[in-house]
């Protein structure tokens, strides 16, 4: 271990000009991860850089930017959000039936949002005001999501064909290519593109967004500077619900139906990608547009496994596990030598403290 | 009667009691009757399903006792299932004692090997528990579908199934197979000092290294526990039902959340440093019986979640603080608190 954090000592001394910071390291190698994968593609399968295959991939993965949007949000925090998946499944399952009975579709659209909400709200009550730990929070709120959707229908539910909803998923060409090969792009799109962009403004340019990374770092802290800590917690929540609400509009306008069972597993792509995209799972250290990479990350190595043929579909998880597992260790490894000076300072005030201790007693 | 009220495993055998009572209300046949040489109904039924998510949650205990979390359990049940089952398979004749018990052992090394993975990345390189588990439990199902090669493979084997279908004079052998093992669990961590290590290592690593624990040793071993017993649950489970099912709804699926909800009914707290394994065994029951409850009162299976949810959301309200200071007057509250706190000082540095 000492020889380790030798070595890496050296590097940082080594590139004084350096100044980005070591928590980025994890996201460059998440956006590097996804160039090479785009141009190993490209260069094995071939039309990986093409319009068509951007718009699909865009197309397919504009829910799960959405709930990895909402995931960062409550990992910076150090906490997690595990109830996302169910909840996009409730949220859209009660909305397509709230459609069926023929409630207006934009009434039904902003309760399919609002139910996330609710869920955000119940999750964050029961960490701020019953210190449940965010974990065991989470998990009942899946519970109870799942568990509803469940009464609700257990037989898939579509929208309605004629539904103006549907218009949400519906193509915008922007460039028309030769055959096929247009550039298209839908609203459902544009709804990922401005949870994102709405999101990294919050993070980066406001109070809200300084004391959610402040409570990562460390709750206590954050609360002794004055911070409205449990106000910020509840809002995380709200805002990762909200998001679950959202990508479920998302997901079942791209595919016109809805289903309880939809969704299952999905918040572990979300915290996936998350953590392939640098933020770090104890919390404090991140970026928002890192998650969105690790999105396409997942997202492009679908696409080449569908590609290659030959891997077999139950090969995909053991792939995702391995690249969440390199990235995991990556991060251990920038944490070991950045967190090792902290760790000693806080050993050589632990000395003081004790040599202080006797004089005082 | 305020100790009482205090007292989680109160509340949580008064759940288990009302579940039973409405199960019985709810059933017509004899809550136990004897037909065939088998003990049979309600309460026996409670038996013959505990096991596998009774020994899931008693490794469950021991790792969160740690501070530690394990979400590979299902997967691990399911990679051990599929590795016997995938045996028995290929194996010329499936139904021989032998053949049945090199299945059970091939389970066991592979659940081993799964869990002493987890262990190697959480004490020597030390990674979260919670993204190192998370990472098995991605692979895990896929390395299932791999063995069988995305079948339902189906054993074939009597022998094997007797496992978890088998009677011993009228008694289901599975659960008699769990107690013997709990017991021996129970043994090892009460008899010995690794119950009070594993506690040290859950309150505070660096201090427990300091005073002489090896804090890595025993965070391997316990992942390794977990990952065998989790091998032991994927046994009892794919023998109950002669196949196993490798799809991501099969056979062990969800089941860590069921083993993580028991430990924390039984009052285990998961922020480790205390366990409670007959509490955990409660737990187990608990959700045994709530999946039965749910059953007999003609809700549809899909529907138990969110009684499980209103379930856990009912016993953590009970547990926070916040309603604590609504039993008791709040200073008498919080100098009971010390007490306790001081008692249990003083038990570690008896022990």
């Amino acid at each position: 271990m000492s020889s380790d954090t030798k070595v890496a000592k050296q590097k940082t001394t080594s590139k004084p000009g350096f100044r980005v910071s070591r928590t980025t390291y994890p996201t460059i190698a998440a956006v590097v991860l996804l160039v090479i994968l785009l141009v190993g593609g490209q260069l094995i399968y071939g039309k990986i850089f093409a319009w068509n295959t951007f718009s699909s991939l865009l197309h397919n993965n504009a829910y799960l930017v959405i709930l990895a949007v909402g995931m960062t949000f409550a990992i910076l925090t150090g906490g997690i959000d595990l109830s996302v998946g169910a909840v996009l499944a409730f949220a859209s399952v009660s909305g397509v039936l709230l459609l069926q009975a023929g409630v207006p579709w934009p009434l039904a659209a902003v309760s399919i949002v609002l139910i996330g909400t609710l869920f955000g709200l119940l999750s964050g009550m029961l960490i701020t005001y019953f210190n449940v730990q965010p974990f065991i929070a989470t998990l009942s709120s899946m519970f109870l999501a799942r568990g509803l959707a469940s009464i609700l229908s257990t037989e898939p539910v579509r929208v309605p064909k004629e539904s103006p909803m549907l218009d949400l998923a519906s193509k915008i060409m922007l460039i028309d290519g030769p055959k096929k090969n247009d550039l298209t792009i839908s609203i459902n799109i544009l709804i990922a593109l401005a949870v994102v962009i709405i999101a990294f403004f919050l993070l980066h340019n406001t109070r809200f967004g300084r004391t959610v990374y402040g409570l990562g770092g460390s709750e206590q802290s954050t609360e002794l500077m004055g911070l409205p800590a449990n106000k910020t917690k509840i809002l995380v929540y709200l805002v990762s619900g909200t998001c679950a609400g959202l990508a479920g509009l998302v997901y079942t306008t791209t595919v016109g139906n809805a289903q309880n069972i939809t969704g299952v597993g999905w918040e572990l792509d979300a915290i996936a990608a998350v953590i392939i995209g640098g933020t770090l799972l104890t919390g404090g250290a991140g970026y928002v547009l890192g998650s969105v990479a690790g999105v396409f990350v997942l997202g492009v190595l679908k696409l080449l496994i569908t590609r290659d043929g030959n891997v077999p579909a139950a090969a995909t998880t053991i792939i995702t596990g391995a690249i969440l597992l390199v990235f995991v260790l990556l991060q251990r490894a920038i944490s070991l030598t950045g967190g090792e000076r902290g760790s000693e300072a806080a050993a050589s005030e632990i000395e003081k403290e004790q040599e202080k201790a006797p004089a005082l007693s | 009667m305020k100790k009482l009220l205090r007292n989680q495993l109160f509340w949580a055998s008064l759940v288990l009691i009302v579940l039973v009572a409405v199960v019985l209300l709810n059933n017509q046949s004899a809550s136990i009757g004897f037909s065939n040489g088998k003990l049979t109904g309600p309460i026996i039924d409670l038996f013959i399903f505990v096991p596998p998510i009774l020994m899931i949650a008693v490794g469950m205990t021991l790792v969160i006792a740690t501070s530690g979390i394990d979400l590979s359990v299902g997967s691990v049940m399911a990679v051990a299932g599929a590795v016997s089952m995938q045996f028995l398979v290929n194996s010329a004749n499936p139904d021989t004692p032998g053949a049945a018990l090199i299945a059970v052992l091939l389970a066991l090394v592979v659940g081993l090997a799964c869990g002493m993975f987890s262990g190697f990345l959480v004490s020597v390189i030390k990674l979260q528990p919670f993204i190192t588990t998370l990472i098995m439990m991605l692979a895990g199902r896929g390395i299932a579908n791999m063995i069988t090669g995305g079948k339902n493979a189906a054993g074939n084997s009597p022998a094997f199934n007797w496992i978890s279908q088998g009677r011993v004079l009228g008694f289901p052998v599975g659960f008699l197979l769990a107690l013997a093992i709990l017991l021996i669990v129970v043994l090892l961590v009460r008899k010995t000092a690794l119950g009070m290590s594993i506690e040290a290592v859950g309150i505070n690593p660096r201090a427990a290294e300091m005073a002489g624990i090896r804090s890595g040793r025993i965070l391997f071993m316990v992942y390794a526990l977990s990952g065998l017993l989790a091998a032991v649950a994927g046994v009892f489970s794919v023998a109950y039902i002669g196949t196993v099912e490798v799809s991501s709804s099969g056979t062990g699926s969800g089941m860590e959340m069921d083993a993580i909800l028991a430990v924390v009914i039984g009052g285990t707290s998961l922020a480790g440093g205390k366990f409670n394994l007959a509490g955990t065994t409660l737990g187990a029951f608990i959700i045994t019986a709530l999946n039965q409850v749910v059953v007999y009162l003609g809700v549809s299976s899909a529907a138990v979640p969110a009684f499980k949810a209103l379930v856990i959301i009912f016993i953590c309200i009970l547990q926070s603080d916040r309603i604590h200071g609504w039993f008791s007057r709040p200073d008498l509250g919080q100098s009971d608190d010390k007490k306790s706190a001081d008692s249990d000082k003083a038990k570690v540095v008896a022990a």
